[in-house]
Parts: C-alpha cells; sequence; structure tokens
C-alpha cells in the first residue's frame, strides 16, 4: 500500500494545513468534538495548527485552556468518558510529563479497571523533536513513554497525507490516542486527496519500494530516510523506506516483511536510543526474520545526552542523513 | 433476634456482637477528650466550647420529608453493614487486596448523593464503598467485584478501590490520592457543553485536597463557572498522618475563597446538615450559578485499611468521635424524637439490611471467577 497510489485529485497544503483541517472537518461532523489547549483559540495556537476554528466553531468548542496541563488533559479524560471527543493540545511534548497521572493512571487504564464500563475518546496531539535550538525542555521526542503504556495508542505520522488521515482516525477512536507531531515539519509541504480520506490506525506504510536494505522509521526520521535512500541509489543500493506511522497498533507484519525481503534492517528513530522505539523495533524484526536477515539490525536515534542548545552542540545528538548512509554502507561493505 | 425488639435493638447496640452495626453505645454528653494536637478556630456557627470537628453544624427542627429520613437512614444501614461484612471477609481471607473502610463517614456519601439525581456524575476514592451505595450500586456486585469475581462491577478488574458504575453515574474510585479531580470537572464540562443539567460531585479527602491538580481544576471550574461541587471528607487523618501536620490552613474550607469559589463547612455527621449544604450547592450549579467547595467534618472509625491498627490516634479521641459523631445513632435519634420512627422500625431496618448484606456475601462467595482470558479483555473498547 503505497501514499500515491490514488488517481483521486490531490493538492499540496503543508502540515500544519493538514492538522486543521482534519480538526475542522472532524468538529462539522461530529458536535462532540472539542478543541482544548494554551492559546488554541483566537490566537490560533504558537504552531498555528488551530488557525480559524476559533472563529468557526467559537470559544465553547475551541477552548483556551488556563496553563495547567494536568488539569485540563484531566478535565478532557472525565468529558471524553462523559460523550465528549476531546482533542487536547499539549504545544510541546515536553509539557507531556506534567501529564502523566492523567494518562498513564487514568485515562490508559479507566476502561480496563472498570471492566468496560467506559471509552476514553480523546486525542491528545503534542509537538516533538529537536534542532530548533530549543534546549531539554522544549526538544524531546518522548513518544516511547507512551507507546509503553497498554491502555494508549500512539500515532507518529511524517507527512500532510498521513497526518490529516490519521488524526481523523484518531478522533473517531474511542481510545486515548497520543498523536506526535514534529515542530520542523509543521511547514513541509505534501501532496494530500481533495475528497474527504481517512487512514486507519495500525498501517505501516512504504514510502519508497526497494530490494536491498529495509530503513524503517519514524515522523521526521522518514524524510532523512528517504534523503538517504536517495544518496544510495546513486551508490547503487535500493533502500525501502517503511514508515511506521504508528507504535501503537504497530504493523508489525509490513515492517517484518519488508525485512525478510531485504535481509537487512535499519531502525531510525529521533527519541533517546536507550531502552526507546529503535530497540523495541529492532528486537521485533530480529525475532520475527532472524532466518532472513544477513546482518544485525541496527539502531540509529538521539545520542543519550538532553539535548543540548548550542546549534553546534545539538545537531551531532540527532540522526541525520550520513549515519543513515554510512550504516548501509557498513552492514552491505 | 427473637424476642422483645426493643430489647434487642440495645443489646445490639451495647455490645455489639457480629455483624457489628454500632460499634457502641452513644453517651449522652461526654468530655472531649484532651488532645495533642493543635486547636483550630471556631468559625462563627460554631460554640468555643464545641469539640475539634463539630464544623458548621446545623441542626434543623424539622426533619425533610419520611420518605428521605427512612432511605438516608436505611441506606447508612446499608452502609455500615456492608463495611462490617467486608472487614469480615476480609480478616476471614475472603479476599484478595486491600480494603479501606467508610465506617462512621457515612452521613456524607449518603447526604450529598441524596441530593443529586440518577443522571448526575460522581467520582470516588480508595475509600469509596459507601459513595458507591450511597449512589445506587447494587450490594451483590459490590461484594463480587471486592471479592475478584465476574459478577463484580468491573468483572473483577478493578477490585474495592476502583469500583464503578456509569448506569448511575457513578464514574468510579481511584486508587491515586487526588486521582479524580480532573475527571469530574470535565464530567461537568461535559454536561454543561452537551446543555444536561446534571451536577458532578468530586469526592476527596484532606490528604487529597493537598495535590496540586485540586488547584488546576478549581480554576477552571471557575473560569468556566461548571457544576461541580468539591466535597472534602476531612476525616482527619491521610493515613497516619493528622491533617493539620501537613495542611497550612486550619480548616480546609479556607481554601476555596483562593479558587474564587463560594466554600461551605458541615458537620460530617450530620446527615441532615450534608443534605441541606449539598442541596444548596446542586441547585446552584444546576442553574447554571457554577462550582462549590464543601469540607465535611468527619472521622473513620476504623484504621486507613483493615489490618491498620492505627496506633497514631488515641483511644479517648476514637471514643469520643464514636460517642458523640456516630451519624446513625445521631439520625435515629433525631427520627425518634420527631416521631418519625419507633425503635421496633429502626431495628426492623437493620435486620431486613443485615439479611441483604449476608445475601450479597453468599452471593459473591459461590459467584465464579472470571475465566483468565478476560485479563486480555477491555485494554481497548
Ligand atoms: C498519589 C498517591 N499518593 C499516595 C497514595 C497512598 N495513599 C493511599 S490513601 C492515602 C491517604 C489519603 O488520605 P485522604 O485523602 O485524607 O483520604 P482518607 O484515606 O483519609 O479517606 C495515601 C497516602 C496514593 N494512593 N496515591
Ligand atoms: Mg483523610
Amino acid at each position: 500500500m503505497t501514499a500515491t497510489a490514488t488517481a483521486k485529485p490531490t493538492r499540496e497544503i503543508t502540515f500544519r494545513e493538514a492538522i486543521c483541517e482534519a480538526m475542522a472537518e472532524e468538529m462539522r461532523r461530529d458536535e462532540a468534538v472539542i478543541l482544548i489547549g494554551e492559546d488554541v483559540g483566537k490566537s490560533g495556537g504558537i504552531f498555528k495548527c488551530s488557525e480559524g476554528l476559533w472563529a468557526e466553531f467559537g470559544s465553547n468548542r475551541v477552548i483556551d485552556a488556563p496553563i495547567a496541563e494536568e488539569g485540563y488533559v484531566g478535565l478532557s479524560v472525565g468529558a471524553a468518558m462523559t460523550g465528549m471527543r476531546p482533542i487536547a493540545e499539549l504545544m510541546f511534548g515536553d509539557f507531556a510529563l506534567l501529564t502523566m497521572d492523567q494518562l498513564v493512571n487514568q485515562a490508559a487504564k479507566i476502561r480496563y479497571m472498570t471492566g468496560g464500563q467506559c471509552k476514553v475518546s480523546l486525542t491528545v496531539r503534542l509537538s516533538m523533536g529537536a534542532g530548533r535550538s530549543s534546549a531539554a525542555q522544549h526538544s524531546q521526542s518522548l513518544h516511547a513513554l507512551f507507546a509503553h503504556i497498554p491502555g494508549l495508542k500512539v500515532a507518529i505520522p511524517s507527512c500532510p497525507r498521513d497526518a490529516k488521515g490519521l488524526l481523523k482516525s484518531a478522533i473517531r477512536d474511542d481510545n486515548p490516542v497520543l498523536f506526535f507531531e514534529d515542530k520542523l515539519m509543521y511547514n513541509d509541504l505534501g501532496e494530500v486527496p481533495e475528497q474527504e480520506y481517512l487512514i486507519p490506525l495500525g498501517q505501516a506504510d512504504i514510502k519508497r519500494p526497494g530490494s536491498d536494505v529495509t530503513l524503517v522509521a519514524t515522523s521526521s526520521m522518514v524524510g532523512l530516510s528517504l534523503e538517504a535512500a536517495e544518496v544510495l541509489a546513486a551508490e547503487g543500493i535500493e533502500a525501502e523506506v517503511v514508515d511506521v506511522r504508528c507504535l501503537y497498533p504497530l504493523d508489525a507484519d509490513t515492517i517484518v516483511a519488508s525485512a525478510k525481503k531485504t535481509g537487512y534492517a535499519i531502525v531510525i528513530d529521533e527519541g533517546a536510543a536507550r531502552y526507546g522505539i529503535t530497540g523495541e523495533l529492532a528486537s521485533v524484526i530480529q525475532e520475527r526474520a532472524f532466518d532472513w536477515l544477513d546482518g544485525p539490525v541496527l539502531r540509529i536515534a538521539a545520542a543519550d545526552v538532553p539535548i543540548p542548545f548550542s546549534p553546534v552542540l545539538e545537531l551531532p545528538t540527532i540522526p541525520d542523513v550520513a549515519r543513515v548512509v554510512d550504516a548501509v554502507r557498513s552492514l552491505r561493505g | 433476634m427473637a424476642g422483645n425488639p426493643v430489647i434487642a435493638l440495645r443489646r445490639w447496640l451495647s455490645v455489639s456482637p457480629h455483624p457489628r452495626i454500632f460499634s457502641r453505645p452513644m453517651a449522652k454528653s461526654s468530655p472531649r477528650p484532651k488532645k495533642s494536637k493543635p486547636a483550630r478556630s471556631a468559625p462563627a456557627t460554631r460554640s468555643k466550647s464545641a469539640p475539634r470537628g463539630d464544623g458548621a453544624r446545623t441542626r434543623r427542627t424539622r426533619l425533610p420529608d419520611a420518605d428521605t429520613v427512612w432511605s438516608m437512614y436505611r441506606k447508612m444501614v446499608e452502609i455500615r453493614s456492608f463495611e462490617e461484612h467486608v472487614w469480615d471477609v476480609y480478616t476471614r481471607g475472603l479476599m484478595p487486596g486491600l480494603a479501606h473502610l467508610y465506617i462512621g463517614e457515612e452521613a456524607v456519601a449518603v447526604g450529598a448523593c441524596t441530593a443529586l439525581r440518577t443522571d448526575d456524575y460522581i467520582t470516588s476514592t480508595h475509600r469509596g464503598h459507601g459513595h458507591c451505595l450511597a449512589k445506587g450500586a447494587r450490594l451483590e456486585g459490590m461484594m463480587a467485584e471486592i471479592m475478584g469475581k465476574e459478577a463484580g462491577y468491573c468483572r473483577g478488574k478493578g477490585g474495592s478501590m476502583h469500583i464503578a458504575d456509569m448506569s448511575v453515574g457513578n464514574l468510579g474510585a481511584n486508587g491515586i490520592v487526588g486521582g479524580s479531580f480532573g475527571i469530574a470537572t470535565g464530567a461537568a464540562l461535559s454536561a454543561k457543553l452537551r446543555k444536561t443539567d446534571q451536577v458532578a460531585v468530586c469526592f476527596f479527602g484532606d490528604g487529597a485536597a493537598n495535590q496540586g491538580i485540586l488547584m488546576e481544576a478549581a480554576n477552571m471550574a471557575v473560569i468556566w463557572n461548571l457544576p461541580v461541587i468539591y466535597l472534602c471528607e476531612n476525616n482527619q487523618y491521610g493515613e497516619h498522618t493528622p491533617f493539620e501536620a501537613v495542611t497550612g490552613v486550619k480548616e480546609i474550607v479556607d481554601r476555596a475563597k483562593g479558587f474564587g469559589m463560594d466554600g461551605e463547612r458541615v458537620d460530617g455527621a450530620d446527615v441532615l446538615a450534608v443534605l441541606e449544604v449539598i442541596r444548596r450547592a446542586v441547585d446552584k450549579a444546576r442553574k447554571g450559578g457554577g462550582p462549590t467547595f464543601v469540607e465535611a467534618v468527619t472521622y473513620r472509625f476504623k484504621g486507613h485499611h483493615v489490618g491498620d491498627a492505627a496506633g497514631y490516634r488515641t483511644k479517648e479521641e476514637l471514643a469520643w468521635w464514636m460517642d458523640n459523631k456516630d451519624p446513625i445513632q445521631l439520625l435515629a435519634r433525631d427520627m425518634l424524637k420527631a416521631g418519625v420512627a419507633t425503635d421496633e422500625q429502626l431495628l426492623a431496618v437493620q435486620e431486613q439490611v443485615e439479611v441483604e448484606v449476608i445475601a450479597a456475601v453468599e452471593f459473591a462467595r459461590e459467584a465464579p471467577y472470571p475465566a483468565p482470558e478476560q485479563a486480555f479483555e477491555d485494554v481497548y473498547s
């Protein structure tokens, strides 16, 4: 299943516009959908993802919250349990750490603990990623923390088309879904269908077919892997780029099938390396594709340090194209 | 209970056989125990000589209608009896896990829930059996859950600390102290956005009152004028620690002003007073008047959980509360005085309730455990 296998008309919009369109369409479709977050109302959000929503839907449905992340995420959980479909926006993913009790102890478990008596139809949108000289408290990629928690779903799109289709599915989902948006991608342009569409949670996507090595990537690391694949193609190496798209539910089948086909796999993710997404996915691949592999499954992730401020310090801590290309060469050399 | 029912009632009250519905006889007037804890300033509504915790006690001369009074009496007896049996079930090794008992605090849950409609919401705490029963939970489902059985409210997945009954607006007890401020306030937000006139009551303890999310949730309730009532059950202790030792205000209700919210303090042993205060708050909330903060002053007659010997408080202190502030006895006295009830009638209710609770225990004991595969169900919907 490829991202471009549609003959339907498309147009080019940014990742930010895709997010905004998804929310607007779902809010038009279902009165229960509300957006709550800091500065999301009239001002349209610091990343401008909710521009125009306040004007269209009013302050009852596009709600400027106080700077009280645990509180308004907690309110969103209670609203979700009682018939609403809140989208809570945490402007920086780092702030999700203030909401851990609400998300991990409450949202993730209430349905289970009560024997299935309720649904927690909650979407939490949060930004991620380094590369803006924002230092250690505004740059983290914390998706692994949430992917670790039974009861939560985690989506992590890489392009405008996927962002829109996945976000609409997340909003309609009856479970708490964390939706990670890389800050550096908000201005990225991409083809998006004119017509309404959904992308189900839990389907990986092959963004570039190839026969020689599998690059398994998330979020902005997908774009980086596609760039690396171009470099490698010039050397006669055809890399297949698999976009994970969802950490839970995880489409392990697509990832494993690709690794079996190429015999080599590298996992690339912007979270910290240790105990992270790359280790988990490498494990899934080796458990299920061991006999097909011609080399170890490699991991490329953020360095095991807090993200530093100065660009000279920051950039070496996050994956880049050269590291991916070098890793492929080392495997095949 | 053969023979003269009045004599039987008196014996029951005084010697407290199993089931121990009434823990000790109520003295006419016993002196306030000498306490090591700091004295607190008395609110205007409280006389100087009033004992610690005898909050804003406002005894009515007239009771509400007889049906309401009887149903509150019955519900308090039901909770007391249920909790005594949980004690029994626990000490006989018939239930896994822990149990936090509500004995002594029945008037708070019953007074508050009597002011609510079935479609109103509550959120409860780790000490939640009383809240659940008061909001309409069935004895069998409660006891079965506590024993980890399939027929339990949560099909054995929640246990004592997580009983919920969404069909009557009970959004669940919570194992996290202060864990439901957000949920209750969110339910109130939802009610407002859906344009229903539902109200949410958030039960929490004096210990939970020190959790930061209270301030966040209360602030949002005020700025958005939400129909929520924060009902603090100040039972004087959080686990083993007296609340004065860890709380910067003498009366927790003083915090309401800082939130920008109306606050009331009420004698939590007086079910009529609780009913009146919560009714006022509910009426206000339904009419769009916004949130209220209520501190109900109460006391738990048992340890923090079954098995806690409560060595951190004096025998005299406990005796004073049991003698003077047993909510069931206080209401019974009012009912007798007002001629709403006779000893025989009160006893008959206790006997009926006792039979029902014993039946619930038997039901739960015989109920099957869930199939092990059910551990994998209901993680997601
Ligand atoms: C966040 C959190 N911290 C600590 C505990 C352990 N704990 C359980 S009950 C309790 C005391 C709570 O006191 P209070 O809120 O006054 O309720 P009470 O037990 O008196 O009814 C504590 C500390 C917990 N369950 N959750
Ligand atoms: Mg307490």
